[in-house]
């Protein structure tokens, strides 16, 4: 008794999160279609985002948000890859045994801050930060992109830490009993073996920045205006509509759920890969 | 017999050996003498320290930091004729040149994530070979030194994982061959193979001693009799009895190897 209706349960919530998947596609779909109608694929090229006098109708373009985000995404993981790679070395090859648990513990406490603390973070102390140092305003695409980095930092580390210390000790031994230096073996052995947990980490923080709001809000700059350069400040498609849902009407909503669109359908593409490659990695 | 026949590569010295977090020893006052082109065998029940002997003779150890080491293990030095303490090497370069001489082959096949050539010419390139036809050439040989040419020349280029249990074992040991090590360890080869594969090793380990010194840990009785010329019975730490392997498997001349041969504990 107890199995069956655990069973139709679990049949029920794996079914019910199919549906909530096509469900919000739908909605979506549904909502931009006055959008899409007006505008088709030259929403992805337009600039202007301007509502008329009457608030009636308007031009509405994703070009400006969509840039901010590929952008803002492209720097956090620029900078992100390489040093959470090499944290999730330092931590499954090259650290002590005593200082792995704590930093461990540590690593993980940080990828589960709230993002709002590390907007307000950004915005107070580390924005001021790049305007000293590099120029701009402070707030600004690499002021958001850099703390997106920080982000993304220990959830990445900690699943690329997770993926190679699944390589066998048999393994690297053999790898050692050949004359093979520590560089070496990281290279030729662990980081090979491991390659599918490495792609799958680098994806799904790829995913996490593209669709991070609440940080990105509080440093990006929020103004609807093409970066000219690398500390100028724009807009990202989270941010956008979390800015403007609230006064928006008629076209201009449904601008803002074809945006939505976009980045749903970007986000699922990306998950999906990532999902591939962990089932590819444990077969 | 030649004087050739005696000729020690290798000789452990009262040795002790000392995990990281352990208060007893678990190698105590081990001596014994490895000799050239001969096959040496340690039998002994399990967790009586076979494969921590074994993986003193490359410090593999000392990858994990903390192992203690008392005593000496000389090791010939080809050049001079001179035995060398190889529990001496303190540097890395110094034990990765170790590692080099002193190859060791699993219990578990482990093919690196690579194609069946790169997996060959790994070490080879590791030590500085670059050469493409060389690299071909030394390859090849090493194959066919492993008896697996046939199996494998036609799929160089494919993912070593593909290949079946024993096969990937005789890569492993093209690998280790392939850069002509004078001493290769071997930690029960054989004991995750079926019969067939198992022979098929066995025959190549016997091949082998024409240019190497070959030291085996099995816990198989008859393999050892088959393959050794010397045979090193280890009980809780201790070595027991070293000798030729007719006379151990004879006539040993302490009562408690007598009794782990004919199988009444072990
Ligand atoms: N890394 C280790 N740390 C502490 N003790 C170990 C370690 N590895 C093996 N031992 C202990 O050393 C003893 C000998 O082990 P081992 O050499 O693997 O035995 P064998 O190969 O003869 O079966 C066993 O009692 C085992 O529990
Ligand atoms: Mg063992």
């Amino acid at each position: 008794m107890g199995a069956n209706l655990f069973r139709n349960l679990s049949f029920f919530s794996a079914t019910l999160s199919f549906f909530l998947l096509v469900g919000i596609f739908a909605v979506l779909f549904t909502y931009a279609q006055q959008s899409m109608q007006e505008f088709g694929f030259d929403f992805l090229l337009t600039e202007e985002w301007e509502a008329d006098e009457d608030d009636e109708g308007g031009i509405f373009g994703g070009y400006i948000p969509i840039i901010g985000t590929l952008l803002s995404t492209l720097i956090a993981m620029t900078i992100a890859t390489p040093l959470a790679m090499g944290i999730a070395i330092f931590l499954t090859e090259i650290a002590h045994d005593k200082i792995v648990k704590p930093f461990s513990i540590a690593i993980e406490l940080l990828a589960a801050i709230p993002s709002i603390i590390y907007g307000m973070w950004g915005l107070f102390y580390f924005a001021p930060i790049v305007q000293l140092t590099i120029g701009g305003n402070g707030v600004g695409l690499l002021t958001a992109g850099i703390v997106l980095a920080i982000m993304v930092i220990p959830y990445m580390a900690a699943i690329t830490r997770d993926s190679m210390n699944t390589t066998p000790d048999v393994l690297k031994e053999s790898a050692y009993a050949m004359g093979a230096t520590k560089f070496e073996v990281i290279k030729d052995v662990v980081m090979p073996y491991s390659k599918g947990g490495i792609i799958g980490s680098i994806i799904l923080s790829l995913g996490r920045a593209l669709g991070e709001t609440m940080a990105v809000a509080f440093l990006i700059g929020s103004i609807m205006s093409i970066p000219k350069s690398i500390t100028d400040p724009t807009t990202s498609i989270p941010v956008l509509l979390a800015n403007n849902f609230a006064e928006a009407q008629d076209l201009e909503i449904s601008s803002m759920y074809y945006l939505a669109l976009i980045l749903f359908v970007v986000s699922f593409a990306i998950i999906s890969v990532a999902k591939f490659y962990f089932l590819g990695r444990n077969k | 017999m030649e004087k050739q026949d005696f000729k020690a590569v290798m000789e452990v010295k009262d040795l002790f050996f000392t995990y990281p977090g352990v208060s007893e020893p678990t190698l105590k006052k081990n001596n014994l003498t490895i000799y050239k082109n001969k096959i040496t065998a340690l039998i002994g029940p399990s967790g009586c320290g076979k494969s921590t002997l074994l993986r003193a003779m490359n410090r593999i150890h000392d990858l994990y930091p903390g192992c203690e080491y008392k005593g000496k293990i000389d090791f010939l030095n080809p050049q001079s004729g001179k035995m060398e303490n190889l529990l001496e090497l303190r540097k890395e370069n110094e034990l990765i040149g170790l590692r080099q001489r002193v190859g060791m082959i699993f219990q578990r096949p482990t093919p690196f994530p690579m194609s069946i050539y790169d997996n060959v010419a790994y070490g080879l390139k590791l030590s500085g070979l670059k050469n493409k036809s060389e690299l071909d050439g030394r390859v090849e040989k090493a194959l066919k030194d492993a008896a697996i040419w046939k199996e494998a020349k036609d799929r160089l280029k494919d993912s070593a994982l593909g290949l079946s249990g024993g096969q990937q074992q005789r890569l492993c040991i093209a690998r280790s061959v392939a850069l002509k090590p004078e001493v290769l360890l071997f930690d029960e080869p054989t004991s995750a193979l079926d019969p067939i594969s198992t022979s098929a090793i066995e025959e190549l380990i016997t091949e082998l001693k024409k240019d190497i010194t070959v030291v085996i840990v099995t816990h198989n009785m008859q393999q050892a009799s088959r393959l050794s010329d010397y045979t090193t019975f280890m009980y809780l730490g201790d070595i027991i009895e070293f000798n030729k392997t007719e006379k151990i498997f004879v006539n040993p001349s302490v009562k408690l190897t007598e009794e782990y041969i004919t199988g009444r504990f072990g």
